[in-house]
């Protein structure tokens, strides 16, 4: 069997931004924090300067739960990179604050894999920087 | 209806040795050797170009002794087709040169070509190259729509046998495919397996556009009939979702390019029934599913039945994708692909294709880009000016 799992150390990290800082600082905290607008109540995982729903220009960092369900994924064979373990499975999370987030599915098998199962989210470090933000099923609804 | 597109003719077009690699090239002079074969195939000498768009827009300029002459260096497919129409339209230029190509920019066969690799620091780490991003648009489909794998593998197989029976292609004389070929070859990035995907070559390509006025003693231009574009932001930065949007009323971003079709079939003043042939881009099997839906030649979730029974293959009622496309023709990098939509276009409206040449074809559609990529980009072709 080949239990979907985090990738080791060595795969390729992000380069934190000036306007995505504070979402890796709170990464390495075991946070998921996403943007608020405080004008519509538009979310989004990305830390953006002026809402993309209503334009308007007051936004802030809140944090999620880190539960949501699984929205799409695909099991990737033939990885970008030589240094990612196959399989593993990208996959697009909706969080139940109501944002989307890519990710990746780890604690189960390829196979287990189905549409609206929910998941929870956990940290584990790529690289003395970073901490990836991955996703495992949970049981119940 | 009339629409200042119409007042412009492609009476150029040219593709170069396409292969898996091209010694003795770089994308520079291929994409130059593009240029100067459209140029020959229009009659036109080199002199009387006085606007370039693409990839190498500045360095054609000089390496022809173009100066002072219009550049623009748009590194897009359909997008570089109307920009050069609209510098005609606006009286900039006469008779405007695009080429595009690519060499020696995939060599690194350990890793997927890079232009398949985000860099975003949102992807990156999830291992995300456009097969996986585009797989999360189809699964998603298929999740809404119940689209099957069996679907996917029939445009595979039925635009890879367009590449079989087209000596120009890349993978030519390679196969014939059933689907049953696609679906038992290796899984790239479920639902996704190898033949499902886009191969990387090299090779140029370039087109000729010239204002109606140039082209009124020609035998053969080919019209713009409508053309536009969609896009939702950068490719691979953020999360492919399909029901994405943040306009109220919009088209989600799964449905990205049916404004653009919307645009174009208003300009041309057409239906999708008067379609004679659809060369549509094919980074990935699914996409075409999509296009057919999305372009309205379809209803939303019936694109999976509508490439059945061999309605889009050869012979067919909509021919899609006639020369073999990304998977089987060629797929260079960066821009040439795209422009190959439009020249394939092109021939088949001339009449000239060297194979799969649809009977009396009149009107052409072509697309670039794709979901995963959040772009697509729409064009419409016909033989006879509106």
């Amino acid at each position: 069997m080949s239990t979907l799992a985090p990738q080791p150390r060595g795969i390729p990290v992000p380069n934190p931004s000036a306007r995505s800082q504070e979402y890796w600082d709170a990464a390495r905290r075991g946070e998921l924090t996403f943007q608020r607008c405080a004008t519509c109540g538009f979310i989004g995982l990305r830390a953006f300067m002026v809402c993309p729903k209503c334009q308007g220009s007051d936004s802030e960092r809140a944090t999620s739960a880190g539960l949501g369900h699984l929205y799409s994924w695909t099991v990737v064979w033939r990885p970008p990179y030589p240094a990612f373990v196959v399989p593993y499975a990208p996959c697009v999370v909706e969080l139940d604050e109501g944002f989307f987030m890519i990710s990746a599915v780890v604690g189960c098998e390829p196979e287990d894999l189905v549409a609206g199962m929910r998941l929870s989210v956990e940290f584990h470090d790529a690289s003395d920087d970073i901490a990836l933000a991955y996703f495992s099923p949970v049981a119940g609804v | 209806m009339t629409h200042p597109y119409h007042d412009v003719a492609i009476v150029g077009v040219y593709n170069t040795a396409q292969a898996l690699e091209l010694e003795g090239h770089d994308a520079e002079s291929i994409a130059l050797e593009g240029g100067l074969g459209a140029l020959a195939d229009a009659g036109i000498s080199p002199s009387e170009v006085d606007g370039v768009v693409g990839q190498f827009a500045q360095e054609t300029v000089l390496e022809l002794g173009l100066g002072p002459c219009t550049r623009r260096p748009n590194m897009l497919g359909i997008p570089a087709v109307l920009e050069a129409a609209a510098l005609i339209v606006s009286g900039e230029c006469e008779v405007v040169l695009i080429s595009a190509g690519g060499a020696r920019l995939h060599r690194e066969r350990s890793h997927t070509a890079p232009w398949t690799r985000p860099a975003n620091e949102l992807v990156v780490g999830y291992g995300l190259f456009t097969a996986a991003e585009f797989a999360l648009m189809a699964r998603r489909h298929m999740i809404i729509h119940g689209t099957t794998t069996g679907q996917l593998a029939t445009v595979a197989a039925t635009i890879r046998n367009n590449g079989h029976d087209n000596p120009d292609a890349v993978y030519f004389g390679k196969g014939p495919f059933t689907p049953d070929d696609i679906l038992s070859s290796r899984m790239v990035a479920d639902p996704f397996h190898l033949l499902d995907c886009a191969m990387t070559s090299e090779g140029g390509c370039g087109l000729v556009l010239v204002s109606a006025d140039r082209a009124g003693d020609r035998a053969d231009p080919v019209w713009i009939l409508g053309g536009a574009t969609d896009s939702y932001g950068p490719a691979y930065t953020v999360a492919p979702v399909w029901d994405y949007k943040t306009r109220d009323g919009a088209d989600p971003a799964g449905e990205v390019g049916a404004r653009a079709a919307r645009l174009s079939f208003r300009s041309a003043g057409l239906f999708p029934a008067d379609v004679d042939v659809a060369e549509l881009y094919d980074p990935f099997s699914f996409e075409i599913i999509r296009q057919l839906e999305v372009f309205g030649f379809c209803k939303p979730g019936e694109g999976g039945a509508f490439v059945e029974g061999g309605h889009i293959a050869h012979g067919g009622e909509l021919p899609v994708t006639t020369d073999g496309g990304t998977m089987s023709f060629s797929h260079a990098g960066i821009a040439a692909q795209q422009l190959q939509r439009v020249i394939r276009s092109v021939e088949q409206l001339r009449g000239t294709c060297v194979s799969h040449q649809v009977v009396g074809a009149e009107v052409a559609i072509c697309s670039n880009g794709g979901s995963g990529a959040l772009f697509t980009d729409v064009m419409l072709l016909g033989s006879e000016r509106p």
